[in-house]
């Protein structure tokens, strides 16, 4: 065996001697992605924060000041708006964890092995649709002459029209698969026979759920909960279509950048949200959640 | 540790390109003189004389001004402009000015209909250059009350091309609301019978329909024009707004959807723009539309050409071909608006539509208080106070809204 190996094995045998290297090559592509475009990304957005506009040609004026954020501490209107767009995405996080744990539990725990697969397409069907349509549906739905109101008219009630109420229906509706399916994948790792061993200790069901189950399952919903709620923090879609005449942090991103063209304040109001994630990330990072994603 | 060095070099090379693309806007038209207008817009040559059709123009159009068939087949004016011409049109429509003035920055589109609001910043930015008007030869038609307007020209030089002009007038349902309203104020009564089903504009600009009502309501207040407001007129316009806010059921920007509101009633009263009213009357919406004792804001357009654009010679052709009497007549018709085109009466399929809308009626058009860009420079002539700009307007329509 005299004959010079091919290249290839001689490139495999080099990498394998050099396993740093290996690594380095590997995960060049991944870092830079993530170290220019995402982190860069987020620089460039916190940089432009301490910038500002000119308003009349609303060409970008890069003086340094703190006066965008000033403005965003001083002027209750934002606060209003921050604490309505937190109040929004903490209700859909709970309405969508309470529909979601019975439907995942079933799916998970009662359902036939085939059964289960149909419930997991069926749930994930309405991720296939287009969001536009879906809210739009909701639109139609929640009209003075929509469907909600015809069905509660005999009862003497009419529907919650456009608002803050429409907007959780419409956002829970929007996001509820994503809570469905991070729950049913924890709920399916629990093994039952901690479930028969909590019966056999003389446990009734509730008391095996609130001891047993949810203590194990809590992880997964607190897991669905980061994509329930971020989804609608930065949410201004479905507000604009249902809302009414409210709006969310957003919108106010929104109208920053298309209305008053003003891309370093809409900056300054971008960061609330990341703030308020890092926030709440710190806090479910306790409960083990992130190693449930 | 080496890992996290190269991690922060490559950040800091990302923010200095940012910082060194940003900076490339400074130049701009705060210089000393300013013109007429409170502004000396950047210098920018007029095209001299037309060249080959680029074959292909993007325009960026209010929804109605460039149909193409895609909302009514039988609705095309863009196709017989590329038959004509060579020119392969894309059509871009826009919500609301401020979004046509944001999309212009991007230099993609060739030519856009800008409403006075939107024009001046504009031409301010050096988005939009002067328009040889001599190369459109269907400009001499144009009503002379619409050329050289502050909203169109700056120390007369011509910016653009007319379109046409019109009100944002009072929508109601027939069926809901009696008597029939003949004033705004069941827009702005606090005691508004109609409560949560006012429809109002989604833009800062709708400012102005407040300063209007005060106009009328409030003469101490001394508002002569809804877009020079100092301090006091503003924060009573701006009080106004607040108050109306719980009655407002919506506000809209996407004419569509005002569209199904009132269908629906959902809304039944609210500001709307003609093509609104008449699209929800052809979709069987018992509505009816007026301009309200008080007068009313509007809009005076005017097509004009990017400072960036690739496709002047298609840009030019298709100005004098939207504002050709056939077409203008076709677009107002269809839009609900008074041409530009002083010929363009004789080729509407209804006659008397020249008359509803008063076309050549230049009294009536002096009545509407068309957009205009708010500009700290009083418009109304006042030099003692200064008047509220454009980004006060839209911080404070941020705090309407809350």
């Amino acid at each position: 065996m005299t004959a010079v190996s091919p290249p290839s094995r001689r490139a495999s045998a080099f990498f394998f001697r050099k396993p740093k290297l290996r690594l380095g090559i590997l995960l060049s592509a991944p870092l830079l992605w993530l170290g220019l475009a995402y982190l860069g990304a987020l620089a460039a957005l916190f940089i432009t924060a301490f910038w500002s506009t000119d308003v009349f040609t609303g060409k970008v004026v890069t003086d340094w000041s703190f006066d965008n954020f000033v403005t965003l501490f001083t002027d209750s209107v934002y606060r209003t708006i921050t604490l309505r767009t937190v109040g929004i995405a903490l209700l859909v996080t709970v309405i969508d964890a309470v529909i979601a744990f019975p439907m995942a539990f079933a799916m998970a725990k009662l359902a036939s092995p085939k059964a289960q697969r149909i419930l997991v397409i069926a749930v994930m069907t309405p991720l296939w649709a287009s969001y536009l349509v879906k809210a739009y549906a909701w639109r139609t739905l929640l009209s003075g002459n929509g469907a909600i109101s015809w069905l509660l008219s005999p009862f003497g009630l009419s529907g919650p029209g456009y608002g803050v109420a429409a907007t959780v229906i419409t956002l829970s509706y929007l996001w509820l698969p994503y809570m469905i399916l991070p729950i049913y994948a924890g709920l399916e790792r629990l093994p039952d026979s901690l479930v028969d061993a909590s019966g056999d200790l003389g446990a009734r069901s509730f008391r095996t759920f609130r001891s047993v189950i949810l203590p194990l399952a809590f992880p997964a919903i607190v897991a669905g909960s980061i994509f329930t709620f971020s989804l609608s923090l930065g949410d201004y879609i479905a507000v604009k279509i249902v809302g009414g005449t409210s709006q969310m942090l957003g919108n106010v991103v929104y109208d920053n950048i298309g209305a008053a063209n003003n891309l370093p304040f809409a900056a300054t109001v971008a960061i609330v949200p990341v703030v308020i994630m890092l926030v709440y990330l710190a806090v479910v990072r306790r409960t083990g959640a992130l190693n449930n994603l | 540790m080496k890992n996290r060095k190269t991690l922060l070099a490559g950040l800091c090379g990302v923010s200095l390109l940012l910082a060194a693309c940003g900076t490339s806007g400074s130049d701009s038209s705060t210089g000393s003189a300013p013109g007429a207008q409170g502004f000396t817009p950047p210098k920018l040559a007029a095209l001299t004389q037309l060249g080959q059709p680029e074959g292909q123009l993007n325009v960026l159009a209010w929804p109605g001004y460039a149909e193409n068939g895609s909302n009514d087949s039988k609705i095309n004016w863009v196709k017989p402009f590329e038959d004509q011409t060579g020119c392969k049109v894309t059509v871009k429509p826009f919500g609301t000015s401020d979004e046509a003035v944001t999309l212009m920055k991007t230099g993609q589109y060739d030519v856009v209909s800008a409403s006075g609001d939107a024009s001046l910043r504009l031409v301010a930015s050096g988005d939009v250059e002067p328009v040889n008007t001599a190369l459109v030869p269907n400009y001499n038609d144009v009503y002379p009350f619409l050329k050289n307007k502050a909203w169109n020209s700056v120390n007369n030089v011509a910016y653009g091309i007319p379109h046409g002009w019109g009100a944002n007038v009072l929508t109601y349902r027939t069926d809901k609301v009696s008597p029939e309203p003949t004033s705004w104020s069941p827009m702005f009564d606090v005691n508004s019978p109609y409560k949560g089903k006012i429809i109002a504009y989604d833009s800062p600009i709708y400012i102005a329909d407040a300063a209007l009502y005060l106009m009328a309501h409030q003469p101490d207040l001394g508002i002569k024009n809804p877009y020079a407001l100092d301090d006091k007129q503003f924060n009573a316009a701006v009080d106004l707004l607040k108050k109306q806010r719980p009655n407002v059921s919506e506000y809209w920007s996407d004419y569509l959807k005002e569209t199904q509101s009132l269908k629906n009633a959902d809304a039944v009263i609210g500001t709307a723009w003609q093509v609104t009213v008449n699209l929800a009357k052809s979709e069987g919406a018992p509505l009816g539309a007026t301009v309200p004792s008080e007068g009313a804001t509007g809009w005076s357009d005017t097509w004009m050409v990017s400072a960036k654009s690739q496709h002047k010679t298609c840009a030019y052709k298709w100005m004098d071909y939207i504002i050709s009497p056939k077409v203008n007549a076709q677009v107002a018709e269809y839009f609900g608006e008074a041409p530009a085109n002083s010929k363009a009466c004789a080729e509407m399929t209804d006659k008397t539509l020249c008359d509803t809308y008063h076309a050549n009626d230049a009294a009536y058009a002096a009545k509407i208080q068309y957009w205009t860009t708010p500009i700290q420079q009083c418009l109304d002539g006042r030099t003692d106070v200064k008047c509220k700009d454009y980004g006060d307007w839209t911080k404070a329509w941020t705090e309407i809204k809350g």
